[in-house]
């Protein structure tokens, strides 16, 4: 009985699960290192990784663009970023927005 | 006779998977019924076969629903698709709706309101899939209000296309009034027929309405349609320079009336140039807002966050807005001062104005 149970709860332990949207928030540094965060640790850090040097880009291209930029903010249909510059790091935003979220439009930070 | 339309359903669970192919057994079109057990044997199917509907569960190993959907709407746009999944949380709903799926049922639903379900599916899989005004299907506008017209009915017919809406006032088959965006009377009728998409609903009649259109529905159907027809037709150089000199008065009107202080159509990078109003072109600028669209949708796609909406940024100086539409960057700039909130629905205005 306990290698029935070790078994199926290996197996299903295995299975894919679909990934959470973060919610959260992220600071990162001006080289892209993260320096604090709030997003749950189950949450891959690469993809925290992937979205503070995002937004970094975002920044970085728009201080080129001669238009630098004090906030950005990026709205997807299920998630929400707001990213605020700082001494040329970030800090990062996150809101999974569901499918009845009373507002749509966060206030300005 | 007429050929049986095909239904697929993915799912991990086999047991799952023989429920929904007796349910569906039920249905009376009466499908064909095929059921796959990965998304990647899915999608192998769907690019040999035609299917008319996707049932589609979330939780899979290898490639999740959400994986299987986003390709789907991308290389199967017309397969209509239903998520039936055991995750109730509002989240995966929000996340499926927001990759286009037509329904969203819970697996506990679906066997508590199985008829419910049923009709919902068949529902489905008799809506023509061509294009036109929603509600009826492949009808153009000019149909929809001759066949008001002609059944003498009384109603108001509300328009919405994207973020523009208009009103027509049918009083006993005749109309009488038709207002959209600051327009009234035959201008607003004109501009109306030119939206060759969009969706339609019937609202009770109105028939205080003050009468602002007298000319009987047809002779302006007709005028319109000879209207339209002149503009394609249109091939003078002289007139060329006039319809771009009409276009550019339009644009900056436009502006004007939205309180913007310029708007970028940035096209993809060689093919076009970027069409900027009420400031000088920069190319630095364009260039970021391309970039900006591009990192935000391999940002959406790496963390599955759905379709991007836009991308928005400000400093001391102005606020500005990204919306991606046909391909076509459009970044509009906005004073500093003007309120954040109805920035994004002013933003979609101008820029769904901005051809027609």
């Amino acid at each position: 009985m306990g290698f029935l149970k070790q078994f199926f709860r290996r197996f299903f332990r295995s299975r894919a699960a679909i990934q959470q949207l973060p919610a959260g928030s992220v600071t990162v540094d001006r080289d892209g290192r993260i320096v604090t965060y709030t997003v749950s640790s189950i949450y891959p850090k690469e993809l925290l990784y992937d979205i503070g040097r995002e937004v970094l880009s975002l920044f970085r291209e728009a201080r080129e663009a001669q238009v630098p930029l004090a906030e950005v903010s990026i709205h997807f249909t299920s998630l929400h970023i707001t990213a605020r510059e700082l001494r040329g790091g970030a800090i990062i935003f996150l809101f999974p927005q569901a499918a009845f979220s009373p507002s749509t439009i966060r206030p300005r930070l | 006779m007429e050929a049986r339309h095909k239904i697929l359903v993915l799912d991990d669970d086999a047991d799952w998977l023989n429920l929904c192919n007796e349910m569906f057994a039920h249905l009376p079109s009466k499908p064909e019924i095929r059921t796959v057990a990965s998304g990647a044997r899915a999608l192998a199917l769907l690019e040999t076969e035609p299917f008319r509907l996707l049932v589609c569960d979330l939780k899979m190993p290898r490639m999740d629903g959400l994986q299987v959907l986003s390709i789907v709407r991308r290389r199967f746009p017309e397969l209509r698709t239903i998520v039936l999944s055991g995750l109730e949380d509002e989240e995966f709903r929000s996340r499926a709706y927001a990759l286009g799926v037509d329904l969203f049922w819970l697996k506990t639903d679906m066997q508590a309101n199985s008829q419910m379900f049923l009709d919902c599916i068949e529902s489905l899989m008799g809506r023509d899939m061509e294009g036109g005004f929603r509600g009826i299907q492949s009808k153009s506008l000019m149909d929809i209000i001759q066949m008001e017209c002609l059944s003498r009915s009384s109603t108001v017919l509300r328009i919405t296309r994207g973020p523009l809406v208009a009103k027509l006032w049918i009083q006993n088959g005749e109309l009488i009034d038709a207002e959209t965006e600051g327009a009234r009377g035959e201008a607003a009728f004109y501009r109306i027929l030119g939206w060759k998409s969009g969706t339609f609903e019937n609202l009770p009649a109105e028939p205080e309405r003050e009468r602002t259109i007298t000319k009987p529905v047809n002779a302006l159907l007709l005028e319109s349609a000879q209207a339209i027809d002149e503009t394609a037709d249109s091939v003078e150089p002289g007139s060329v320079e006039q319809t771009a000199h009409r276009k550019t008065i339009w644009k900056l009107a436009l502006l004007t009336r939205e309180g913007a202080d310029f708007v970028m159509a940035v096209p993809p990078e060689g093919q076009g140039e970027v069409e900027t109003m009420g400031a000088q072109p920069s190319e630095p600028l364009a260039k970021w807002a391309r970039r900006a669209v591009e990192t935000a949708r391999r940002l959406g796609e790496r963390i599955e966050a759905g379709p991007l909406s836009h991308v928005a940024g400000h400093n001391l100086e102005r606020q500005m807005l990204v919306l991606n539409r046909d391909n076509v960057c459009f970044l509009i700039g906005w004073p500093p001062n003007v309120a954040t909130s109805p920035l994004l629905e002013k933003s979609k205005k101008l820029v769904s104005s901005w051809d027609s």
